[in-house]
């Protein structure tokens, strides 16, 4: 352990958080030293943003305190956690586009001269603001509407800073920002040190976090793995604390090479607004995993494919044949399904039956094709094959388990016996008994000749599951790895880290 | 398979689930108990057929209605789009009753087009349903004063108006049945029919939840631009039984867009789209109107009407809101 720097402006010790019974954070120990940055890393889900809403007061722990100079606090509200000095530059940013700068930065707290607001102190205030943190190009005047991301993300910062922060908060502060914005952030930065400001930094680019930070803390899983100083320390080995974890879980045979079949859908040099030169192959029979962070363009690639957000350069052809996927209906009739991950959003019509559920997409695009009575016993069929468990097939969908409901939706698209499946974190929030039973069928399928995309940020998952993988990164697939990659290629791919060859 | 064994969940049958029948039907039979109370003969066959008969241009109305809220969307102009319909009938009809039937043809046509305007305004230009239908309402005003040269001409034909004030007489145990309730009836029988079918179960899915139903491949613009002309159709049928009935004026459909969102609501259709059945939406005419006649029966002045309706309103969505979030 290196030794932290004297007096930390904030201490975090044993902080804990439950969310209905599940475990987000565990005895998480954590302060940062004023003029100190401190980056948090972790996989998506390992805690990070939790962890910075109990900072900044935007959810109370179940445990452990927090104590900013010394001074055990409790926070009940994000204002409480402002009093104290701490702010948090949130990756969506939280500011009034029809209002000015200094407007924005004062807002809430605005200077009044006779009842009124003053506007001339409240500028020159902001003036003076923005100078001390070396900006001097952006005008208190300007209306934030009309600023770029970067110059937002400056006002954000002043308006924390207007508060009197002395722990600043940003998470993922770059996520936005193109690559020369993100020099100037590198600046600011620097300067906010120079005044004595602790930063607690998250983020999953590593390259940021080297070039940045003092020290580091790994979260996994809810815990604290270490903290380093960034100097004592390498991405490989930060890499392999944030994933280090034992394969414990059953997954099915993988394909054979008797199993793999034709190519199924090609895409070459593809893109559209979040996704660039995209080149991608899926076989019949053969289950492909995507890896990468939330953001890189995991989704988009699926939607893409699926005609929900279209490619708008690039083709893509289906057995060989041209096609132009630009509706999901198109797409159906090509024979692709499409499994979201937003299951609550975009997935279930919560207050319609298991059984209207499971018919929509049948009767939305082959209405005449077969028989009303024949279909309904065809679905009637597939609803038991993938085993839902519910009251009846009139139950309301809404009240059915998260893994049941992903089962009505698999069983929805089963109908349409598609011959491309695409799957968006086909298990995420399902119990672990859905979750290998979704497996099976996923493997069932590919087995039974379909071409399979299966998305996931679970990694043993995505190990478990994939023939092969490919790993995107900045809505690019930044590689593609074997069945026997290891997590740590993975994470590295997705990082943006190359690894030595030779190991 | 390797699959973890769990036990089936217990049976849950939840009668009355939100959007049921159940509470609005209680609300029918306590008032039908008031109402006997207080006037017996009203529930006499002769006195309760007319009753039905009078009501029939409103529960019509509410049904068309119900398609439209039922899909997420809400029609505004169906109160206006009566009156111009009246008019316009008066107008083209001439009192001549070789003229009759060409003329009904041509209302439910101008009420389809009307709603697939509505509709196609409200899906394909994203303009709010509640400004499109709020625009059409003041377009067909406007147009029709214009067009009538600020009072309505001509007349209708007796042909016509049979639809809305004869009756099949001396019909065993029931007396007079109104053809007004024959008409409502077979509509009934047709939406119920309709809300069965592919288009109803993925209408109320579009309602409910459109991302997921255009994710599953449900043009949700051409599902609710049916609705709307559904309740364009509607609004063509009432104008004909409503014609009928009360004569030719500028006021026929006046008020009759709020009495049917009043209804819809009172019978259990969320606001906002996703729940609720058209049989619902229906009986919440039935009671509104009963409501009306009991309060006409207590001496109640009739000026009171829009604020009941206006407390009806406000109260049904506290209720279904405070109920679903409940949850």
């Amino acid at each position: 352990m290196p030794d932290p720097p004297p007096a930390p402006l904030l201490t975090l010790r044993g902080i804990g958080k439950s969310f209905f019974g599940v475990r987000v954070l565990d005895g998480v120990d954590l302060d940062v030293a004023p003029g100190e940055v401190h980056a948090v890393v972790g996989e998506n889900g390992a805690g990070k943003s939790t962890l910075m809403k109990i900072v900044s007061g935007g959810y109370a722990p179940d445990g452990g305190t927090v104590e900013v100079a010394g001074a055990p606090r409790v926070f009940r509200s994000p204002r409480d956690a402002q009093r104290a000095g701490i702010g948090i530059i949130h990756q969506e940013f939280n500011l009034l586009p029809e209002r000015t700068v200094a407007e924005n930065v004062h807002l809430g707290h605005e200077p009044v001269r006779r009842g009124l607001v003053d506007r001339r102190a409240m500028r020159e205030r902001t003036g003076r603001l923005l100078a001390s943190i070396g900006e001097t190009t952006l005008a208190p005047d300007a209306r934030v509407g009309q600023l770029g991301v970067a110059q937002q993300q400056v006002v954000e910062i002043a308006k924390a800073l207007a508060l009197d922060a002395r722990v600043l908060i940003m998470d993922e502060p770059t996520a936005a920002l193109a690559d020369h914005e993100v020099e100037l952030l590198y600046g600011l930065v620097r300067r906010l040190q120079h005044r004595g400001i602790g930063l607690l930094y998250v983020s999953h680019r590593l390259t940021e976090v080297f070039d940045l930070s003092g020290r580091i803390t790994v979260l996994k899983d809810g815990r604290r793995v270490t903290t380093v100083n960034t100097t004592d320390t390498s991405t490989d080995d930060l890499v392999r604390h944030m994933v280090g974890r034992e394969l414990s879980s059953y997954y099915p045979d993988r394909a054979g090479p008797a199993d793999r079949g034709p190519v199924r859908i090609t895409v070459r040099d593809a893109g559209n607004r979040k996704l660039r030169g995209v080149d991608l192959q899926l076989r019949a029979g053969e289950v492909l995993g995507v890896g990468g962070l939330q953001g890189s363009g995991r989704s988009a690639l699926a939607r893409a494919l699926f005609g929900v957000a279209p490619f708008t350069s690039g083709d893509v052809t289906l057995d060989g044949r041209p096609v132009r996927l630009r509706s999901p209906r198109t797409a159906m009739r090509a024979g692709i399904a499409y499994v979201t991950e937003d299951r609550k959003g975009e997935g279930i019509v919560p207050r319609q039956s298991v059984l209207d559920n499971a018919l929509l997409a049948s009767r939305a695009v082959f209405a005449a094709r077969s028989g009303r009575a024949a279909r309904t016993r065809r679905v009637r069929e597939l609803l038991a094959t993938v085993e839902v468990r519910a009251a009846g097939d009139d139950q309301e969908i809404r009240f059915l388990s998260g893994g049941n409901q992903q089962k009505v939706v698999l069983a929805r698209w089963l109908a349409l016996d598609p011959q491309v499946l695409l799957f968006d974190e086909p298990t995420r929030g399902i119990d672990v008994g859905a979750k290998s039973a979704i497996h099976d069928l996923v493997r069932r399928l590919a087995r039974d000749g379909a071409a399979v995309l299966m998305i996931s940020s679970d990694l043993p998952e995505l190990l478990g599951m994939s023939d092969r993988i490919v790993v995107m990164r900045d809505g690019r697939i930044a590689g593609e790895l074997p069945a026997a990659a290891t997590e740590e290629d993975v994470v590295a791919l997705a990082v943006g880290h190359v690894t030595e060859t030779d190991r | 398979m390797q699959l973890v064994q769990r036990r089936p969940l217990p049976p849950r049958r939840v009668r009355l689930r939100p959007g049921g029948v159940l509470p609005i039907l209680a609300i029918l039979v306590v008032l039908l108990v008031l109402v006997g109370i207080r006037q017996p003969s009203f529930l006499d066959p002769p006195s309760l057929m007319s009753f039905l008969g009078r009501s029939a241009p409103i529960i019509l109305l509410a049904a068309g209605q119900y398609f439209v809220i039922v899909s997420g969307e809400f029609d505004l102009s169906v109160g206006s789009l009566v009156t111009a319909q009246v008019v316009v009938a008066a107008r083209l009809i001439d009192s001549d009753p070789a003229r009759t039937w060409p003329v009904v043809l041509l209302l439910l046509a101008f009420g389809a087009l009307v709603g697939l305007v509505n509709g196609l305004i409200t899906t394909r230009l994203r303009v709010p349903s509640f400004i499109t239908t709020l625009g059409m309402f003041l377009i067909l005003v406007g147009a029709v004063y214009l067009w009538s040269d600020g009072a309505p001409k001509g007349g209708l034909s007796e042909e016509f108006r049979r639809f809305g004030r004869r009756a099949v007489e001396d019909v065993p145990l029931l007396g007079r049945v109104p053809y007004a309730l024959l008409v409502l009836l077979a509509v009934a029988v047709l939406a119920v029919v309709l809300m069965r079918s592919d288009f109803g179960r993925t209408l109320v899915a579009v309602g409910d939840n459109p991302r997921t139903a255009q994710l599953s491949g449900v043009r949700v613009w051409r599902t609710r631009t049916v609705a709307f002309i559904l309740s364009g159709l509607a609004a063509a049928v009432a104008a004909i039984l409503l014609g009928g009935y009360s004569g030719v004026s500028f006021q026929a459909g006046a008020g009759l867009e709020f009495g049917a969102i009043t209804a819809v609501v009172l019978g259990g259709v969320a606001l906002g789209g996703g729940r609720g059945s058209v049989v619902g939406a229906m009986l919440g005419a039935l009671t509104l109107e009963l409501l009306f006649a009991l309060m006409n029966f207590y001496g109640v002045s009739g000026a009171l009407r829009s604020t009941v309706q206006g407390a009806i309103i406000l109260l049904a969505v506290a209720v279904s809101a405070t109920r679903s979030s409940s949850r």
